[in-house]
């Protein structure tokens, strides 16, 4: 267990060299001379010329890369142009929020996601199959930040219930966020959970619990959901890139203080460190949680926990 | 003889081919989700073919109007006119081109991409098929939309800069694909005879193997216009979309929150036409993935 965890963590780290050099280059293609960024546009030429020795602007690309991914690998994700702040702390300060939001829209998604998979997968070819599915399809279709815009448009203006934006109402706040969230990723987990559902309860096992007399439910419950949920844990991982990605969107909307909502700031002040910063720490959570969703499978099918010898 | 032996053969071929799509065709009429899907997807094309024609887009879609602004849904505005007098039912219309446009030529590009990547990876397997994947790896550890973000972010905003944006997070998906679609015909006998008559790499795989593994590209490609379209509007709303004053469902919708309390009308209609957008795309590729490969039900 402990040799798999360590090997698929050794395997990350040339993915995560590749995701910084490709998003170093693409950024480093951005216009404009950071130099001037900072000082302003009326700096004078041999102000702004000093900065960009000082920066170091005007070395060859892979030094500006190796020396950025010196201090990458010692916790410094460099220092913002507009705030003169370390970007690890502005980012730091703000990871609580994004998870703590990814956290409770993925429990949104799931709770809304399996009783409509099982009950579509039970009820199949009926009107409840088709309702339930027509509800996920909705939960692919429509834009989370349309979604959260209706959500605030009529729980927060029209009943008052939940506040418009902002994060300091404590729970209050993060109820419309992680249902808008969590609905777009509702619908993916319901269709798999269906769909995993309605092979398992066609195996002979199931037949045979059925045989033994035991009531429907804990045919249900017992014996086939814990096996259609495997590729149910599947989707769930997959969808975790695309909740990263949702969540800019939704803490756009809400003004919700995550790192989503600050990379849209920084991109908009034109402060490249702090792309850099949110992307790369976007990319590493995404990876690390790919990492803990396939050691989740293997609680769920021993089978599995068996490979990771 | 012989010449008429081959003539045969070719109008046995074309007979096959053709009830194949008509097969597959009749499958996707009995499916009436699908069929639904794709009306609406084709009144929508029609829409964004016609829209640039028919509407005036100095006069129409971007003069400005003050006088006009904030108007409920009236007879003269259906759903009303918006902070600077536009009719936004001419807008919304309008971006039907704008978003489908865009949605199918980057489809088109990242298919191509990843097509040519794809199939490479797939058909020689080992090496090619290492470096490639590695390399798609590296683009698919960042997701989709946080990339678009950082290429527009990097680049400007510009419709081409927003092509390249979503076509190179695009790409690996498509190569991901058409790489497991090309695997499972890469060992058929058709594709060995092909090889033992001497026929060229390239040949094989654009003759013989692509052919026969499009039904999961094709799929692929319904739902990424789908996705495409979604992105478009997902960076708009947070202004690294398509530049103002070229109307687009999400800048719309993100105008529209400054008038959330007392103009809510405002950001009904272009939601609603993203909605309906995506939602017929989804239920036709739902729908040719049932049709195009029947045991998958």
């Amino acid at each position: 267990m402990i040799k798999f965890i360590v090997k698929r963590l050794l395997a990350l780290i040339p993915v995560l060299i590749g995701v910084s050099l490709l998003v170093f280059f693409i950024l480093d293609l951005a216009p404009g001379d950071p130099a001037k960024t900072i000082l302003g546009e009326q700096a004078r030429p041999e102000d702004i010329a000093a900065l960009r020795e000082e920066m170091g602007l005007d070395d060859p690309f892979l030094v500006r890369y190796g020396r950025y991914m010196f201090d990458l690998v010692q916790g410094d994700l460099g220092t913002s142009y507009k705030t003169k702040d370390p970007v690890g702390e502005e980012v730091w300060a703000r990871l609580p929020n994004t998870f703590k939001l990814a956290l409770t829209s993925t429990v949104v998604a799931i709770l809304l996601a399996l009783p409509l998979g099982v009950i579509a997968a039970i009820k199949q070819n009926t009107l409840f199959d088709g309702i339930s599915m027509f509800i996920s399809l909705l939960g692919i279709s429509m834009p989370v930040f349309w979604m959260g815009l209706l959500l605030i448009m009529f729980f927060s203006v029209k009943m008052g219930w939940f506040p418009v934006a902002g994060a300091d109402q404590g729970i209050k706040s993060l109820v419309l966020p992680s249902i808008a969230l969590g609905f777009m990723h509702m619908a993916s987990i319901a269709r798999t959970t269906r769909s995993s559902m309605l092979e398992t309860i066609r195996q002979d096992y199931i037949r045979t619990v059925r045989a033994k007399g035991l009531p429907e439910r804990e045919v249900i419950t017992d014996h086939a959901l814990r096996n259609a949920l495997i590729p149910t844990t599947t989707v769930i991982g997959l969808q975790i890139g695309s909740m990263l990605g949702g969540s800019v969107l939704t803490e756009s909307v809400f003004a919700w203080p995550g790192i989503g909502r600050y990379m849209v700031q920084s991109i908009q002040g034109r402060d490249i460190p702090s792309v850099m910063g949110c992307i790369i720490i976007f990319a590493l959570s995404f990876a690390l949680i790919n990492l803990l969703v396939d050691l989740i499978y293997g609680f769920i099918d021993p089978r599995i926990k068996a490979q990771y010898k | 003889m012989s010449n008429t032996a081959a003539v045969h053969e070719n109008e046995q071929i074309s007979i096959k081919k053709k009830s194949q799509i008509v097969d597959v065709w009749k499958r996707l009429c009995r499916n009436k989700t699908a069929v639904l899907g794709l009306i609406i997807v084709a009144i929508l094309v029609l829409i964004a073919i016609f829209a640039p024609i028919v509407l005036d887009y100095e006069n129409q879609v971007i003069k400005t109007d003050y006088g006009n602004a904030l108007k409920a849904p009236c007879a003269a505005h259906p759903f009303g006119t918006d902070e600077m007098g536009r009719d936004i039912l001419v807008r919304v219309l309008y971006a039907t081109s704008t978003s489908l446009s865009i949605g199918v030529v980057t489809v088109i590009v990242s298919l191509t991409v990843g097509l040519i990547l794809g199939s490479a990876a797939g058909y020689f397997g080992g090496k090619v098929d290492m470096i490639i994947m590695r390399i798609m790896d590296i683009f698919l550890a960042i997701p989709g939309i946080l990339l678009a973000i950082c290429i527009v972010a990097s680049l400007g905003n510009s419709i081409i800069n927003l092509v390249i944006a979503q076509a190179v997070s695009a790409v690996p998906t498509f190569a991901r694909v058409v790489r497991g679609a090309v695997m499972t015909v890469r060992d058929a006998e058709y594709v060995e005879a092909a090889r033992a008559i001497g026929a060229k790499d390239s040949t094989i795989i654009f003759h013989d193997v692509l052919p026969n593994s499009l039904a999961p590209i094709i799929v692929q490609t319904t739902l990424q216009v789908a996705s495409v379209i979604l992105s478009i509007a997902g960076l708009s709303f947070i202004g690294l979309g398509i530049p103002a004053p070229r109307p687009e469902w999400g800048a719309m919708l993100s105008a529209s929150r400054a008038y959330i309390r007392d103009y809510s009308y405002m950001c009904l209609f272009p939601g609603a036409a993203i909605m309906i957008t995506i939602l017929s795309l989804n239920l036709l590729g739902d729908g040719l993935r049932d049709a195009l490969d029947p045991r998958l039900r």
